[in-house]
């Protein structure tokens, strides 16, 4: 296990930095903690969204034939667009990062402003997106009346094989909660532009950016999962029907 | 206030006096342990007792030959425990080839018994003893558990599928059925009575009950009464593939897997029919999910079961 | 005995006081004492909800309530006993208050998260005290569906909503701890040097963080399935209950090690302690308890052997299941070893100690008949499974948590209980609980199912024995609630090392300072390192 520990920068004798909590001995120490923090944290995302990566595993499997003519019905275009937004998004990130380390705060301004527009695009994507789902009858419950939009618009119905509305189910709970993170990623970037503005971060402390960068990448991280598992699936198994 | 007390349920079952066996094994093991634990505890903390408020104990920091014994020894028991146990539920998991078939059918709140001979029962069930007797056991809502603890058996009826169970009763007399997994209200008012009878009592209970046919007859009739005989031919001129021999076969699928049709593979095809399609059917078959109660499907079921290629 | 007379400090109890001062803290100390007067409350609920159920089995027809109401009373007795007792019990009062301590640092990492989890805690408790006032809960504390979903009149969607923030709450104290774990030791304090409590701790944490989100995402899925319709698990469409049952018990069987592995930790302190003498084997106890946090994760499959499940991935279950002895058992001997040759005292932890010891020895070998999968068929669902788990997590995890709060209390509140009381309610509680759950071993291979509102007369000699064990086990929570609260205003005052232990907390003052300790504390030797030649003197 890693073990940085704190007696080696005992004794360092230089004034605390006014950002220094009470608790910590060090600024090194100090953003140590909050990355190791932040980490963590992601371990236990990745174990909440991999319940549901179970479910689609056991569900994709039970019903293959369902999986991958619900899929078809993703639009792979707009869900490849969003794919790109969100690593561009995740290039201003890491830039907004790089931005604190060096001292800029123009660098950070800017690249956070760019990060969330482009979290923006994804969400306002992703709204069209259910509209269309609904509109057409793919969502499971009450609601469920699966329909295929003919080229001058009239809805007739679709014979969907079973698993469908599973599909679709896992489909709204595994991209809501994604979007959901997007929103929470969101609301933490307006902070951190807050804090960024008023200059609050130097190269000596930068922790807040950072960790808020880690947890940002990892929500796009999900998306590259999501996007295949969902999408492509479709997309790939169409070539041969 | 009754007062008879006993430790052990009926023993009723051929497995009733294993599952005693491997009971007692196991708390004779676990008793020596805790009665040796304790006791050293016990022991220690009296003889070891302070007599000065400023002693301390002796330096011993551990000892390498002490942990590998009391980590050996558990390991190896509990091995002696999981191969037992793993044994007796493989064979508690097999039906014998022989069994006798009981179809039973759990709802919110009461047990629906049926006999392929036709006789139905609600929260009582007439078996034989010195038979193997397969339960086929299905769920119209939520899950239950069919228990019977003179047997030593005890099987979860799930929603969506079917699952079994078996025993051999021993001794005539009658026992406890309960639901062991909860459902709601009256959860424990889901309970009834098994009663073991000699072979020939019970063909004599099988005869005066009144019979509405036999599950086979009436999985027929249904056969019919659904439109099921429209596609599913005898011969392969269907619409869908033949069902004669299908029972216990290999099925290839449209999505080139192949399944074996046992029980769970029929009932799905008919309640889910799109779910696993045979090869060179186009998927057209009803859904029949919500039409048709678990009792009538075990019926059809039983009667697909039948079903024989022209010799 | 030349007890020093405790001069008035700035402990952390008198320092700025108030009410916001309370609510507003970021000291791990005081969110300790927050959570302890929380779980307090809600273990008197919760036990208030098990005394109805008693009463109601007390005979064997139905006839003291509806089955509806009793079928409530056992739901929310699970709920509010697991989610907002036992799982916060030892980790968010004991180890909050202590591990910061005991690592030689001023506070946890994360003072304000930690404070945001106890509002996460109160939060989630008062949508469990909605649920309770609305009308309750009936569909047992697992959720099951599709009887939660689709079958169950009651608020289900909300107490769902309840364990998922409660459950937020506990993943934040476990991240914090696993932080402060690796970053906030003292110089000199080595991971081998670390107290057992802690390693005991760093074991919870890692399942804290690893089930909780499971059970979280789970519990997401039935309110979706129950409120929008977004069906997983729902037969009708072709779901799979069962998954259901895999996904909870992904996180509810490593639950269990939540509860016991802390009062592992807290034994492990105590046996040395009252012993004073080095811990036998301290590393096989400290690594089984990172073996079972692992193991842990291994074996939720025995709870479904009966389900419909693969009998292969049965055999899997089970050998592992059976695997998990294995550490319990280092455990249980190097505790035991520890003793021989010590130097025993007959205080009141002692007491606690050994009531956990033979508490849990039954409650964990029990456990074997149960991963035993042909025995388990005839168990599973049965009383005995509710002993089973009963003596595991009120046997040892309770008794474990009392333990060491009559350890740790003079530290953390300054006083010192009546010694005779201690002991009394040590005795009232091993007795009256044995004759609570041992019954119900006997119940359960006899045959009679969980959750049962009305049962066959014959079985009613053995439930009125468990009903009286239960009045005398609550006398003896009362008992030591009373005497505890009463030690507050009335009690001596401790002295800073009441027991003559070591370890960093005894070399603070009681209680200590806002920021732990006058000095930085840097750490020379290994854990319970008692010295024969040097002498140890009550109260230096």
């Amino acid at each position: 296990m890693a073990d940085s520990h704190p007696s080696t920068a005992l004794g360092a004798g230089a004034a605390a930095h006014p950002k220094l909590q009470h608790h910590f001995y060090n600024m090194d120490q100090q953003l140590e903690a909050s990355i190791l923090g932040m980490w963590i944290f992601l371990v236990t995302e990745i174990m909440f969204f991999g319940g549901l990566f179970m479910a689609y595993i056991v569900y994709r499997t039970a019903y293959p034939d369902g999986w991958a003519s619900s899929s078809q019905l993703l639009n792979v275009y707009l869900g490849g667009a969003n794919t790109l937004v969100l690593i561009c998004s995740s290039v201003t990130m890491a830039l907004a990062v790089r931005s604190a380390q060096v001292g800029s705060r123009r660098g950070q301004i800017v690249n956070l402003m760019l990060t969330m527009l482009f979290g923006t695009t994804f969400l306002v994507v992703k709204y069209f997106e259910y509209a269309e789902k609904f509109h057409h009858g793919l969502v499971p419950g009450a609601l469920w009346n699966p329909q295929h939009e003919l080229a001058d618009g009239t809805l007739v119905a679709l014979a969907l094989p079973s698993g469908s509305q599973i599909f679709f189910s896992l489909y709204f709970i595994m991209t809501g909660i994604h979007a959901l993170h997007m929103v929470v990623g969101l609301a933490l970037m307006a902070i951190i532009l807050w804090m960024a503005w008023k200059g609050r971060f130097s190269p000596q402390y930068y922790g807040p950016i950072e960790v808020s960068g880690l947890y940002w990448h990892f929500v796009d991280i999900v998306w590259i999962f999501l996007f295949p598992l969902l999408y492509l699936l479709g997309f790939h198994l169409g070539q041969g029907h | 206030m009754q007062t008879s007390f006993s430790l052990f349920p009926p023993n009723a079952s051929s497995v009733a006096t294993e599952m005693d066996l491997l009971y007692l094994f196991i708390v004779a093991v676990c008793g020596f342990f805790t009665i040796l634990v304790t006791g050293l505890v016990v022991f220690f903390a009296l003889k070891y007792k302070r007599r000065h408020p400023d002693d301390v104990g002796a330096v011993i920091h551990g000892s390498l030959v002490l942990e590998l014994t009391w980590t050996i020894i558990p390991f190896i028991l509990s091995m002696v425990m999981f191969i037992w146990g793993a044994s007796l539920f493989y064979r508690l998991s097999r039906p014998p080839a022989d069994s006798m078939d009981i179809f039973v059918v759990g709802k919110q709140w009461m047990w629906k018994v049926q006999h392929p001979e036709g006789v139905r029962e609600i929260n009582e069930m007439h078996v034989p003893v010195g038979r193997n007797v397969r339960i086929t056991l299905g769920s119209e809502d939520v899950l239950h558990d069919y228990s019977i603890p003179a047997f030593r058996v005890k099987m979860d009826a799930v929603p969506g599928k079917w699952t079994t169970l078996w025993f051999k009763a021993t001794v005539t007399g009658t026992y406890h059925i309960f639901c062991a997994e909860y459902c709601g209200t009256k959860h424990s008012g889901m309970i009834g009575q098994v009663i073991a009878m000699e072979p020939q009592d019970y063909e004599a209970w099988l005869a005066g009950g009144r019979s509405t046919g036999t599950a086979v007859q009436n999985g027929e009739r249904l056969f019919t009464d659904l439109a099921c005989i429209t596609c599913h031919k005898t011969d392969s001129s269907g619409r869908g593939p033949t069902l004669a021999n299908v029972f216990g076969s290999t099925v290839a699928l449209t999505d080139g897997r192949s399944v074996t049709a046992d029980e769970n593979y029929l009932r799905e095809s008919i309640m889910d029919s799109q779910a696993k399609v045979v090869k060179g059917y186009q998927p057209i078959m009803p859904a029949f999910q919500g039409r048709i109660s678990e009792e009538n499907l075990l019926q059809l079921v039983a009667y697909i079961k039948t079903l024989k290629g022209a010799q | 005995m030349t007890t020093a007379v405790v001069e008035e400090r700035h402990s952390y109890l008198d320092a700025p006081y108030g009410v916001a001062a309370w609510l507003l803290t970021k000291d791990h100390k005081r969110i300790a004492m927050l959570y302890l007067i929380s779980i307090t409350v809600f273990f008197a609920v919760g036990g208030l909800f098990a005394t109805g159920v008693r009463i109601e089995l007390l005979t064997p027809k139905g006839d003291m309530m509806s089955a509806d109401t009793y079928n409530k009373l056992f739901t929310l007795h699970g709920v509010v006993m697991i989610f907002f007792f036992l799982i916060p019990s030892i980790p968010a009062t004991l180890g909050n208050f202590l591990i910061p301590i005991m690592c030689g640092a001023k506070d946890l990492a994360f003072p304000r998260i930690n404070l945001l989890s106890w509002y996460l805690y109160i939060i989630g408790g008062l949508l469990a005290v909605g649920v309770i006032a609305g009308g309750g809960l009936d569909t047992g504390w697992t959720f099951y569906t599709p009887y939660s979903t689709s079958s169950s009149n009651t608020n289900v969607s909300l107490a769902g909503l309840a364990a998922f923030i409660a459950g937020f709450s506990s993943i934040l104290t476990g991240f914090n701890f696993i932080v402060t774990i690796h970053r906030m030791r003292a110089p000199g304090l080595t991971w081998f040097r670390l107290p057992l409590f802690v390693w005991a701790h760093y074991a919870t944490s890692l399942v804290m963080i690893l089930g909780t989100p499971v059970i979280a995402i789970t519990l997401t899925l039935m309110i979706a399935e129950r409120t929008l319709g977004l069906a997983v698990f729902d037969p009708r469409i072709g779901g799979d209950p069962v998954l259901f049952q895999h996904l909870f018990w992904f996180y509810s069987h490593p639950a269990v090690y939540i509860m016991i592995l802390p009062g592992m930790g807290v034994v492990s302190e105590l046996v040395a302690a009252v012993s004073r003498k080095s811990i036998f084997g301290y590393g096989f106890v400290a690594f089984s308890s990172l073996a079972i946090a692992i193991l842990g994760f291994l074996v939720w499959g025995h709870h479904l052997f009966v389900s419909s499940q693969s009998i292969y991935a049965g055999f899997v279950f089970s050998i592992i299941t059976m695997l998990v002895a294995v550490p319990s058992a280092v455990k249980t001997f190097n505790w035991a070893a520890t003793m021989y040759k010590g130097s025993v005292t007959w205080e009141s932890p002692t007491y606690w100690v050994i009531g956990f010891m033979g508490l849990f020895l039954i409650g964990g070998l029990t456990g074997l008949f149960l991963a035993t999968m042909g025995l388990d068929i005839h168990l599973t669902d049965t009383y005995f499974v509710v002993a089973h788990f009963h003596y595991i997590m009120v046997g040892g995890a309770i008794m474990g948590f009392l333990g060491g709060l009559h350890f740790w209390w003079p530290k953390m509140t300054g006083k010192m209980y009546p010694e005779a009381m201690g002991k009394a309610s040590a005795i009232l509680v091993f007795v009256g609980f044995n004759f609570t759950f041992f019954p119900q071993f006997v119940l359960g291979y006899m045959g009679m199912p969980r959750r049962y509102y009305a049962y066959p007369e014959e079985w009613q000699v053995l439930n009125v024995m468990s009903t009286l064990g239960a009045s005398v086990l609550g006398i003896g929570y009362m008992l030591t609630f009373l005497y505890l609260v009463w030690s507050l205003f009335k009690g001596k005052v401790a002295p800073a090392n009441p027991w003559g232990a070591t370890g960093l907390e005894w070399e603070t003052s009681s209680p200590p300072p806002t920021f732990n300790f006058d000095h930085d504390p840097v750490v020379n030797g290994p854990a319970y390192d008692y010295k024969p030649a040097r002498g140890v003197h009550v109260g230096r």
